[in-house]
Formats: structure tokens, C-alpha cells, sequence
């Protein structure tokens, strides 16, 4: 075949042929998140999980909600439960324990684990930044905040954990505070209305181990109208005010 | 407003499983169960067609009904509906959108339409996105030629592609679910039916989905094998490439195959199956649909043990001369065995025959007539207490068989096993347990050693003595089946081979004599014994058991029929041992003569299974080498010893066949004892086991190793892999070869 490709190009001349055809396949699309285990040493079965007491009282509590033979229907707040208990995240010995709280196969479990992104199926720093970068924030210029915390925290990537431990930055979808956008959360405190200032102000705030005021950081409160009101600006009135005098 | 007045009932005994059951863990595994509601018929129109249809139908059911073809991945008549996969959308009649036809119920008066423009458009639709990641591999793929995707595309399918992703195609890595099973994830539609069939009827908790949306895939989590003798259902299951058979992989296409109808004979369920050969070899052994026997799963031995038939065979007649066998002449042989015969001087009952596992019945018929001819009644069966009559007697049928039938098994509402594990036993039957165990209320206890049963159930003894209290009415099981109204003891086969047999035969006769009203009633008959070897309803029908005198004789001659799971030591030293069979077991070299006989696929033979149905076997293949049909073999034989049988083809033998018993060319029915003979077989049984001493050895299972019960499964190199993987959970260390070889094809 090679000799006859040789032929080929003499006969054909100036024109270049392509005679061997290299091995071809179409690209493989990958996951962004693995859905399996593989053991490790730092998550495998063999560590154990066991809730602690105050935690344990909660998960009975939060059984005692669901009749008895539907007792699986605990599973996601079991395992939110096992998720803080266990450092943020969601080891294959919190699934295993939950399962066996709840009296079903570990598979089940797992299904649901895998399903959520919210739970974390990997070790994540002491302070999860979790960077909104749907329209709204990424109109109000979500990319900046983003840029900003991957580089303040020493050029990691989204999806990445500092050296130190304490920070892991990802992206996520729309948390519902649009309103005052760009923002992102850390841990269960939503930061919103940043500009890379207050962003860089609020994680130094966190390295330094305080814990910076959550809500807007422009100053204003809540989502009210940032350039001052423009309506309802009065104080509201109290019940019986415009009332005729026998009403009062 | 039925279903309603159900619920207390249901939730009641839910309630109480969830206290009782012997597994507490898996107590909260069932399913909410409620009594069945039997329901009207309702009339809707197909395609201009009326059909009619229970009502709670899926529409899919009511288009089959009419004619219709529906096009389905995710949907299977028996399993739970996903409704995932959409390509069974059909239009319905004032209804805004095409609708999924598997999950959606049959309305009365609603007009369907299954061959409409829009109905076309909609599957053209659904078939481009299942084909957007779905790879082109289908002439390396095994599932090429019986490929549901590859066959409905053809009709469905858009001509040209219309995908430019440039993130390409999903990738999927493959799970290794053991030496059975190969997965080629990527191919995989996520239809689900893998994972309903192991979870619904398998019982294999483990196999589920991870991940959501584009990247659901289906595996284990965890690294695991799936561990189940039913695994190999999910390879006719999957409607594409992704889980095919391992052993059978790039090694024929389904176009190269004769399709061969026949029975499995690898228990005594008698599993319709079809073996599929090209040439003279077997090729892979399929599920043939019965709803009476297997539905339409087989287990893994009767699936996989197919290689055993190409290895440790004979294939030429052996003479033992010193301490090795020499090839020998047909001619010669049966001469040698003529003259072995004489010359041992046995006379009577010192002729001796013993019918293993793999005894056919035509053979089992002429071998007890050559022995019967010659004078005598020494006639065993290969078992411990195998030269003893059986302690529950072979005279009334019911003694012996499954008498509630296979199907009975979901009428049962509580059953008693004891000393069995039907899981290994009857692997398909144990599935049937499981269905009625998650969907209605059943119970079941066990006498026995422990096992793992894929559902609950209250233990109540290892021993004869735990039985003799059930039968005072102590234990907490009593009430349970004291209140069942369709009660269902099943008595493995291996209690036969017990020391308490007797006793518990005794026991048994007595307690079902006195609870007559429910479990011998005239449309119930709820002792069963559940035999796991595939020879053995046959030969005691045929009456293939021993005298009490002749038992007691010392044998000089002794013809092994298929016996390889005998004691050496019970074989007397001078004694002239005849071997026939198809594999060079334990009972070949015991032999001073090997005949080479046909294997089950190679033979038209008619077998008997557990229930008493009679089921005809057939040939697939010609007997390797020089061997030859057992009854052909025993025929020439007892022409050379001088007593020549009176028949000269199979239509005569089973004339004879039918002389000795009717039932046995009467072919894939069963006959229901009625139940004065059943309560009179009771009575014999409880006088033959006569004395109730009681040993108070605890019952043992009667298989150690599912995967390695007979010559056949034996000689298998895929079962001593799955033995390796499963039963003794080493690694089987496959996957690596595998893979590499893989590689290559790719």
C-alpha cells in the first residue's frame, strides 16, 4: 500500500494526495463531574461517619416528618445534615451512613448524591465561593468578580482549591439574587451588589478568619433603589391615622 | 374509590412487615402492596380499530392489541414503566401533544392514532436525539443484526445527520460488571431496563443511574460485580450494544445461527430455552418466553455453561487396561461389558444401575428395562441415600413434585421453606418469590441454613427440631401462615439426603393431613418439593429406585448412567463399573468401560421437570466424535448381553414410555393430583419414613457452589470464573485480558 502511494504521488505529480489515512474518531465529550467512586485515602468506606448526638436528634426529627414505610423520603436532608457534619462535603462513608439510617440500599443513595450538584462529592475548602455567572450577574459584570477571586486567591481555577485549604471557588447557575447582582456566596451567606473592591475586601476579610457582614456591599439595604427612593419615601402611617374621629 | 378502601388493609400489613420480617433492613424495601382489584374492560379506538382492553392498561398495551406496532426502548412487558426513552409516542385525539404510550393508561372512547404524519415526525425526532450520542460501532458491535436501536433507526431514522457538535459525543466509561457481562457504556441509551430488571426481579439493590441529565449513566457507584444469577437476562434485555455476553463476544453474528428449541437441564425448573449453533458448535443459549415456567428469564449456569460442552468430552469408547484408558471400537467395548459381566458373576440384584443428574428420560426407561430383564431391582439414584428408597416414596406423584405449580408461587401468601435455598436451587422460581414478596403481602419463613434469598424472611431454626416446633405451633411464624389463605411449604430436595428426612417427611404428612381445609383443597395442593436435579422427577416417575432387598445387596456390576456425584468408596473394589455418559467427570474414571454418550443439546430427549411437566429437548447439534444417543447405547447393549429391548426407534420407546406412564408423552402440561390420591400419598409417606427419630443435624445447602453443579457447568471455563468472581469473590482477574483484546478489535 505504501509503494502504491508512492506511485501515485510520481503519476500524480504536482498534485498532493493524502495516501494513508490516519486512525479517526470523533471527540469524546466528558463530564465535568465523575459519577463514580474510586476509592481513596481520603474517601473510601473504610472511614468511618457516625452523626453526632445533636445531629442524630435532628435526622430522627427530620424522619418523624414522613410516615414510617416512606422513611427514604429523609434522604436529601439526611444527607445536607451529613454534608455540614463532614466538612462540606459528601463522602461515600456519609452516603453509606445515611443509607443505613434509613433502611435502603446504598445505590439509592448514591442516585441521589450524584444527581444534586449541590452535594459536594470531593473534599472543598474551609470557605466554599460559590460565584454566580448566570445573565443578570454576568450582565452587572460577573466575569470581573470571578477574574478577581480566581486571581486574589492566587490565580486558581474555578473548580479549584487554594494551597492553604481555605478557599474553593466554583461557578454556579442563578442563586435568586439577581437583583443585587453580581454576587456570590460563601458557604450559606449570599455577597451581593460586588465590584472587585468589596470582592477582594470580603476574602481577605474571610483569610484573616472574620466573618465579613452578609447582604449588599455597596451600603444600601437590601435591594432598595441604590441611587436613594422614589417612592413610599414617607414614614407609613399607623392604623386609624386618616380615620374619621368615630373610627379611631 | 376500590383502590381506597384498600389502603388501611395495606398500610396494616405493611406495618406489620416492617416489625416482623427477618430482615429488618429490607423490610422498608417493598413496595406498598393492596389487595388486586379486578377491573372492568373498556373499549377505545386504534387507528380506526376497536379494540378492547382491561381497563388500567398502558395505551401501548391496547395498540399491541390492535394490531398496532409501537416502536420501544425503555418499555417491557415485565418490568416496572419508566417511560424515558419516548419512542413510543402516538397521537391521541384532543390531545395537544403526542403522548408517550407505555405511561400513559387507555382511556374508554379515546381515538389513537399510531401511523399519522405527526406521530412520524415525532419518532424522527426522538430517534435523532437518542442517535446523537449513540456511536457509529455497529460493525464491531455484538448487537449488530439484533439491535432494537439499529433495527428502528432503519425505519425511523433521519437519512442524513444533522449533528455538528463540536464538544462531540458522550463518552462513558465501562463498569466491569464480572465475567458474564460486558459493558460497552457508551453505547448505552439509558433506557433503564438493566437497572429495573436487577432491582424488580433480580434483586441486585446495587445497579442504578448516577448523574443527571447528558451525563446519566447507569453502573454500580462503587466498583462491584453484579452478583446475581440472573445477570445475564440484562443482555437480551438491552435494547443496544451496551451490555452483551462476555464469553460470547466477536464470536458469531445472530444471522450465522440455527436456532435450536429446546429445555434446560441445569436444574429442574426446565427453563424453556433456545440454543442457538452454527456448524457443530454451540454458540450461546437464549431464553425461549413460557409463562408457565421460566417467563422468559434462564440463569446464568443455563445461560453460560455452553463451553463445558466443548471440553473434557468423550468422544470415543474408553477400555481401562492397567491404570489408563485405550480407545477402543464400539464392537469391542460392549463385548468387553458383556464379558465384564459374566465374568463378575453378579446375578439379580448384584447388577446394579445408578441415574445421575443428566440422565435423560428415554435413557432412564431402557436402562431400568435392561436391568429389570436381567433380573434385577438394584436400581439407584446418584445422591447420598441415593441406593435407598426414598423416604417420601415414589408411588403417588404428589410426594415428589412441585404440586402448587411454578405460577402457584403468586397465589402462595406465605410459604415455608425448608432445608432449600431456592435461589440456588431454582434460581428462576426464586425471582417469582421475590415479584410476590414485593408486590403483595407475602411471608415467608425458613427452616434451614441461612441464606441470602433476595427478600425477607423470618428464620425460624436450622434444624428438624425447629420444624417440629413450627409443626406444635410455637414461633412467631405459626400465626402468619396459619392465617395465609393460600399457605405453600416447599421442602428442598436435599432433605431426602438428610438423616431427619424421614422424620421430616413424617412430620410434614401429619401436619398437612391435619390442616387439610388450606393445603390440600381440591384447587390447592400446598406441599411442594422443590427437586434441583434435572433427571430426578423423571426417574421417579418412571419408578427408577431400589428395592428394599436389593438395596441391601452387594453389587458386582455397576452401570453409571450419568453418574458423576457419587462416593468412590461406595463402588466395591472387585466390582465391574460400566461408565455412560458425555464428559470425563468423576464417574468416567471410576470405569473399567467408558461409553461416550450425547449432552442435552445434541439428543431429542424428553425431560420432566420439578412440576411433573413434561417438556421435549431437541438436538442442536450432532454428539462429538463417535459418541452416540444414550438409549441407542443401552438398546445395543442389551442386544450383546442377550436380552434384546422390543423397541427399535424413539417412537416405540416412548410408546413404551407411555405404558409405564402417560404422563410422560402427554408434552408441556401438568397434572394436578387430586387430593384424596395426594392425601393418600400422604399417608404411605408418613408410613414409609415410619420412625421419627430425630438426629438434630442442621439442614445444609444442598449446593455449595451454584456455578459448578454437573460434568457439564463443570468442564465450563465461564463458570469457574464466575466461581472465582462470585461465589469465592476473588478477583477473577478477566478484565485486564479483556480489555487488551478489546483494543484490538476497536
Amino acid at each position: 500500500m505504501f509503494t502504491a502511494g508512492i506511485v501515485g504521488r510520481r503519476l500524480a505529480h504536482n498534485r498532493v494526495t493524502q495516501t494513508r489515512r490516519s486512525i479517526s474518531r470523533s471527540i469524546p465529550r466528558l463530564s465535568e463531574a465523575i459519577f463514580n467512586h474510586r476509592d481513596t485515602p481520603y474517601n473510601n468506606p473504610k472511614i468511618p461517619f457516625e452523626f453526632s448526638a445533636e445531629n442524630l436528634k435532628r435526622a430522627k426529627e427530620i424522619i418523624s416528618r414522613y410516615p414510617p414505610q416512606y422513611k427514604k423520603a429523609a434522604v436529601i436532608p439526611l444527607l445536607d445534615l451529613g454534608q455540614r457534619q463532614n466538612k462540606g462535603w459528601t463522602s461515600i462513608s456519609v452516603m453509606n451512613y445515611v443509607a443505613k439510617v434509613l433502611e435502603m440500599p446504598p445505590m439509592r443513595v448514591y442516585e441521589v448524591a450524584t444527581f444534586y450538584t449541590m452535594f459536594n462529592r470531593e473534599p472543598i475548602g474551609e470557605h466554599f465561593v460559590q460565584v454566580c455567572t448566570t445573565t443578570p450577574c454576568m450582565l452587572r459584570g460577573s466575569t470581573e468578580i470571578l477574574n478577581t477571586v480566581c486571581e486574589h486567591l492566587g490565580n486558581i481555577k474555578p473548580g479549584e482549591t487554594t494551597k492553604d485549604g481555605k478557599f474553593t471557588v466554583i461557578e454556579v447557575e442563578c442563586q435568586g439574587a439577581c437583583s443585587n447582582a453580581p454576587m456570590f456566596a460563601v458557604g450559606d451567606d449570599f455577597y451581593e451588589d460586588l465590584t472587585p473592591e468589596s470582592t477582594k475586601k470580603v476574602l481577605d476579610a474571610f483569610s484573616e478568619g472574620q466573618k465579613p457582614k452578609p447582604g449588599p456591599q455597596s451600603g444600601r439595604h437590601t435591594s432598595e433603589n441604590s441611587a436613594g427612593l422614589t417612592a413610599l419615601t414617607e414614614k407609613p402611617y399607623g392604623p386609624g391615622q386618616h380615620c374619621t374621629e368615630e373610627f379611631r | 374509590m376500590l383502590s381506597i378502601k384498600c389502603l388501611p388493609v395495606s398500610a396494616q400489613r405493611l406495618a406489620k412487615v416492617a416489625s416482623s420480617s427477618g430482615l429488618a433492613s429490607s423490610a422498608g424495601r417493598r413496595n406498598f402492596s393492596s389487595t388486586h382489584i379486578r377491573q372492568a374492560d373498556i373499549t377505545l379506538t386504534v387507528d380506526g380499530k376497536e379494540v378492547t382492553v382491561p381497563q388500567g392498561s398502558a395505551l401501548i398495551q391496547a395498540c399491541e392489541a390492535a394490531g398496532a406496532t409501537i416502536p420501544r426502548f425503555c418499555y417491557h412487558d415485565r418490568l416496572a414503566i419508566a417511560g424515558n426513552c419516548r419512542m413510543c409516542l402516538v397521537e391521541v385525539e384532543k390531545s395537544p401533544k403526542p403522548v408517550a404510550s407505555c405511561a400513559m393508561p387507555a382511556m374508554p372512547g379515546s381515538k389513537v392514532f399510531t401511523n399519522t404524519p405527526l406521530v412520524h415526525e415525532a419518532r424522527e425526532g426522538v430517534m435523532e436525539f437518542l442517535l446523537a450520542n449513540h456511536p457509529l460501532d455497529c460493525p464491531i458491535c455484538d448487537q449488530g443484526g439484533e439491535c432494537d436501536l439499529q433495527d428502528q433507526s432503519m425505519r425511523y431514522g433521519s437519512d442524513r445527520t444533522r449533528f455538528h457538535e463540536i464538544t462531540g459525543k458522550r463518552a462513558v466509561e465501562d463498569k466491569d460488571l464480572g465475567p458474564l457481562v460486558k459493558t460497552v457504556m457508551t453505547r448505552c441509551i439509558q433506557c433503564t431496563r438493566c437497572v429495573r430488571f436487577a432491582n424488580e426481579v433480580a434483586g441486585v439493590e446495587e445497579l442504578g443511574t448516577t448523574g443527571r441529565g447528558n451525563d446519566l449513566q447507569i453502573g454500580m457507584y462503587v466498583e462491584k460485580t453484579m452478583d446475581s444469577e440472573l445477570s445475564g437476562n440484562v443482555i437480551d434485555l438491552c435494547p443496544v450494544g451496551a451490555l452483551t455476553s462476555k464469553p460470547y463476544a466477536f464470536h458469531a453474528r445472530p444471522w450465522e445461527l440455527k436456532n435450536t428449541e429446546s429445555v434446560d437441564v441445569m436444574d429442574a425448573v426446565g427453563s424453556n430455552i433456545r440454543v442457538d449453533s452454527r456448524g457443530i458448535q454451540v454458540m450461546r443459549i437464549q431464553p425461549r418466553t413460557n409463562d408457565d415456567v421460566n417467563e422468559e428469564w434462564i440463569n446464568d449456569k443455563t445461560r453460560f455453561a455452553y463451553d463445558g460442552l466443548k471440553f473434557q468430552r468423550l468422544t470415543t469408547p474408553l477400555m481401562k487396561q492397567g491404570d489408563r484408558f485405550v480407545p477402543a471400537s464400539w464392537e469391542d467395548s460392549l463385548k468387553a461389558i458383556a464379558d465384564g459381566l459374566s465374568s463378575s458373576g453378579a446375578k439379580g440384584n448384584e447388577i446394579k444401575a445408578v441415574a445421575g443428574h443428566l440422565a435423560d428420560t428415554e435413557s432412564l426407561v431402557a436402562l431400568k428395562d435392561l436391568v429389570n430383564r436381567l433380573g434385577s431391582d438394584n436400581l439407584a439414584l446418584d445422591q447420598v441415600n441415593g441406593d435407598k428408597l426414598p423416604v417420601h416414596g415414589v408411588d403417588v406423584r404428589s410426594n415428589y413434585l412441585f404440586n402448587s405449580k411454578i405460577p402457584g408461587v403468586e397465589e402462595a401468601d406465605a410459604i415455608l421453606l425448608i432445608g432449600t435455598n431456592p435461589r440456588h436451587e431454582a434460581a428462576v422460581l426464586n425471582s417469582r418469590i421475590r415479584k410476590s414478596w414485593l408486590h403483595t403481602g407475602l411471608e415467608v419463613g425458613l427452616v434451614g441454613e441461612r441464606a441470602d434469598t433476595t427478600y425477607g424472611y423470618d428464620y425460624i431454626g436450622p434444624d428438624m427440631k425447629s420444624l417440629a416446633n413450627f409443626v406444635a405451633g410455637k414461633g412467631a411464624f405459626v400465626d402468619k401462615f396459619k392465617a395465609a389463605k393460600k399457605p405453600m411449604i416447599i421442602v428442598g430436595s436435599g432433605v431426602n439426603e438428610h438423616p431427619d428426612g424421614a422424620a421430616v417427611f413424617n412430620s410434614l404428612s401429619k401436619y398437612v393431613e391435619a390442616n387439610k381445609a388450606k393445603l390440600l383443597t381440591p384447587d390447592w395442593n400446598g406441599l411442594n418439593i422443590l427437586q434441583r436435579v434435572a433427571s430426578r422427577p423423571a426417574a421417579y416417575d418412571i419408578g427408577f429406585v431400589p428395592s428394599k432387598k436389593a438395596s441391601a445387596t452387594k453389587p458386582k456390576f455397576i452401570y453409571l448412567l450419568n453418574a458423576d456425584e457419587l462416593d468412590p468408596k461406595s463402588i466395591p473394589k472387585d466390582a465391574f463399573v460400566v461408565y455412560q455418559g458425555h464428559h470425563g467427570d468423576l464417574g468416567a474414571q471410576l470405569a473399567d468401560v467408558c461409553l461416550p454418550a450425547a449432552a442435552y443439546t445434541e439428543k431429542g430427549t424428553t425431560w420432566v421437570n420439578t412440576e411433573g411437566r413434561t417438556q421435549l429437548g431437541r438436538a442442536a447439534v450432532p454428539p462429538p466424535g463417535a459418541s452416540r444417543e444414550d438409549w441407542k447405547i443401552i438398546r445395543a447393549l442389551s442386544e450383546i448381553v442377550g436380552t434384546p429391548l422390543p423397541y427399535d426407534d424413539v417412537l416405540s420407546l416412548r410408546d413404551r414410555m407411555w405404558e409405564i406412564s402417560p404422563s410422560l408423552v402427554r408434552y408441556d402440561v401438568t397434572e394436578r393430583t387430586s387430593a384424596e390420591i395426594a392425601s393418600l400419598g400422604l399417608k404411605t409417606a408418613a408410613v414409609l419414613s415410619g420412625s421419627t427419630k430425630i438426629s438434630g443435624a442442621p439442614f445444609v445447602k444442598a449446593i455449595a457452589n451454584f456455578y459448578q453443579t454437573d460434568p457439564i457447568s463443570r468442564a465450563s471455563v465461564t463458570m469457574a470464573q464466575c466461581t472465582r468472581a462470585f461465589t469465592r469473590g476473588e478477583n477473577y482477574g478477566l478484565s485486564e485480558s479483556q480489555k487488551a483484546s478489546e483494543a484490538a478489535f476497536a
